[in-house]
């Protein structure tokens, strides 16, 4: 999609937005046709009938880790009874370990994939070099394969290093950047006038602060959009801790929750102690719906910014 | 486009000898040292573990390898052989392929629907809009979790509200063709990216075109075929292709709720074994790694096959603004 809509984004906004591409093709801005007011309350109805579907269970979840166990699918949403489980979830398992992993791990990767990506996709933003143009096709070549034909080799890779059941193999592919990262923040970075740049080196700047001192200013409604998307695909990640972690104290979250499922779901013996899984899946899920209330834009328009590459 | 513009065609020697100059500019020296990480992380975790996962697919590389009890031993296309004969091989991707042939259009239809509805009803879009991309930041392993809680046959949410409206609703966790129905209504629940993506397309569709055709005096639906429709064609492509590798991975919520020590109490079902799941699991629970390796080979031409289809059929479809064709 080379018609986006500039401008729907502000100064805060993402991608291509801020500044036009030259080939950006203007068109005029969606407008909403008029609709009448019974129209419109008919759609407002429809919404408000979806909105249930998509929030019933996330308050379903959050009742139901207030309320003993017995009362767990009594379907109330207000429980009949209140009972504090979440320190039994304390209890039970390391979760407090497991949560601040998972954050040391989320931002540490993000931080150092956002860097390394971005100084990848200056070099092939502003730089001419010989291969250019072949080694971005294979960064983007890069995308389309599946993690499963890397990930028995690159096991045993760190297998060989001795860093199985530690957690230098979560984070340390950081530092090589991500092809997907690469190619959103060169997009960016091709949508900064290459003057900018260029009066930086005037100014006696060598490349490398010439990056980091204009680049990296310019570019961070994108980083933004990097540093979280990394720390959601880290937040979601099951199948590396599944891999590499064997110590329960090394755990992230997802694989602490799925233990905590495995030991305590109705598969692991006895009744099913569904309000200790409940309250654990509250504690995995809430920090991301925090991050998203507090950085909605940067997700909304990161993800928009990916359809337009077409 | 800042790469080197030149009119000769290339393999010219004018060009070749531009090309070799560049070499001695300081320029292109800093570009490589700018690249290197990437460079770096594409030999040591890319392109070296992509030959060594060929070179593994063709030995018999397991545990006692590991272990170093034995040495591993090449047995050439021994692997992919046992493939074909694999029946849970065969039942994985018949699993997989029928998850991704209901999750692709499902997931596409109701993003598109969504979307389309929140364009319509201004200011107040923006708040569903939110709440429609709830899931959407929902980890996989709580999403599993929550399908087992609320798709439980005798006590989950799913049937007692189905009981409400006097539907007997199905046990979806263990009748085995209701498996994967319940995991594509997980799936198509987090629709918000795809819709996300639509409404910015959504947006890009000139108005003018619109305005012109009720002119004409086009149905709201001619108008939705013929301009809406082939005007977000680039992000309807690109969602299909993204969705259709992702569901051909799918492997999370299908691992979590069916695999493991077993949540269902009972063996897990061959209704959810999907493929990437039972590679891991040769992978990592039985340490076939030989065989595991050729089954990521043939996950790779799957995807390979399955999205050169989908870009040379697109052709036909996909209209850009702005192109030549």
């Amino acid at each position: 999609m080379s018609a986006g809509a500039p401008s729907q984004l502000g100064p805060a906004g993402t991608g291509a937005g801020s500044v036009p591409l030259p080939q950006v093709v203007r068109t005029a801005r969606w407008r909403r046709p008029k609709l009448g007011h019974f129209k419109r309350a008919i759609f407002i109805a429809v919404l408000l009938a979806l909105t249930l579907l998509f929030v019933y269970p996330f308050l379903w979840l959050v009742s139901a880790s207030f309320k003993p166990q017995g009362d767990v699918f009594d379907n109330r949403l207000i429980p009949r009874e209140w009972v504090w489980n979440y320190d039994r979830v304390f209890e039970i398992a390391p979760v407090a370990r497991w949560l601040f992993n998972t954050i040391w791990i989320a931002s540490l990767g993000a931080l150092l994939v956002t860097l390394s990506s971005a100084l990848v996709a200056f070099a092939f933003a502003y730089f001419r070099f010989p291969g250019k143009n072949f080694l971005f096709a294979l960064v983007l070549g890069t995308m389309m394969l599946p993690g499963a034909v890397t990930m028995i080799p690159t096991y045993l890779i760190w297998n060989e290093l001795g860093l199985v059941n530690t957690q230098y193999p979560l984070w340390v592919p950081n530092l090589f950047g991500s092809a997907f990262y690469i190619f959103l923040l060169r997009q960016f970075f091709l949508g900064i006038p290459r003057d900018l740049f260029e009066a930086a080196r005037i100014d006696g700047d060598n490349y490398f602060s010439m990056f980091w001192r204009m680049a990296l200013p310019l570019a961070k409604p994108a980083l933004i959009v990097t540093f979280i998307f990394e720390i959601q695909a880290k937040w979601f990640d099951l199948l590396s801790p599944l891999i590499y972690l064997r110590d329960q104290a090394l755990f992230t979250l997802p694989l602490g929750l799925k233990t905590i499922l495995d030991s305590f779901g109705a598969g692991g013996g006895g009744e099913g102690e569904y309000h200790i899984i409940i309250a654990a899946t509250v504690i995995l899920a809430a920090p991301m719906i925090i991050i998203f209330a507090v950085f909605q834009r940067a997700f909304l328009e990161g993800i928009a910014t990916q359809g337009r590459k077409g | 486009m800042a790469t080197v513009t030149s009119n000769e065609a290339p393999g010219s020697p004018r060009r070749a000898r531009r090309w070799l100059t560049g070499f001695r500019e300081r320029e292109t020296w800093v570009a490589y040292a700018f690249i290197l990480p990437w460079a770096f992380g594409f030999l040591a975790l890319t392109l070296g573990p992509m030959i060594a996962s060929f070179y593994f697919s063709l030995t018999d590389y397991g545990v006692q390898q590991i272990a170093g009890f034995e040495s591993t031993s090449y047995i050439g296309a021994e692997n992919y052989s046992n493939l074909l004969d694999d029946p849970r091989i065969s039942l994985a991707l018949k699993n997989t392929f029928t998850f991704t042939v209901m999750m692709v259009p499902g997931t596409m239809i109701v993003a598109l629907a969504l979307a389309m509805i929140l364009l319509r009803v201004g200011r107040s879009g923006d708040f569903f809009r939110t709440i429609f991309y709830l899931p959407q930041i929902t980890p996989p392993v709580a999403a599993a979790i929550l399908l087992l809680l609320l798709f439980n046959g005798q006590v989950g949410a799913i049937n007692r509200g189905l009981d409400l409206i006097g539907i007997q609703g199905p046990f979806w966790l263990t009748d085995p063709s209701w498996i994967k129905p319940s995991l594509v209504i997980l799936s198509v629940w987090s629709v918000g990216g795809t819709m996300v993506i639509y409404l910015a397309a959504l947006r890009g569709v000139p108005q003018q075109l619109y305005e012109a055709a009720a002119m004409d005096g086009a149905s709201p639906f001619r108008r939705f075929r013929n301009i809406t429709l082939p005007m977000i064609s680039p992000a309807l492509f690109f969602t299909f292709i993204v969705l259709t590798i992702a569901g051909l991975q799918a492997f999370t919520e299908a691992y979590v709720a069916f695999f493991g020590a077993g949540q269902t109490g009972a063996e897990a079902p061959d209704a959810a074994l999907f493929y990437a799941v039972y590679l891991f699991r040769q992978a990592f629970e039985f340490f076939e790694m030989g065989y595991a390796s050729a089954m990521a080979w043939l996950l790779f031409a799957i995807i390979m096959v399955v999205t050169i289809v989908n870009v040379v059929v697109s052709r036909r479809f996909v209209f850009y603004q702005g192109a030549q064709k």
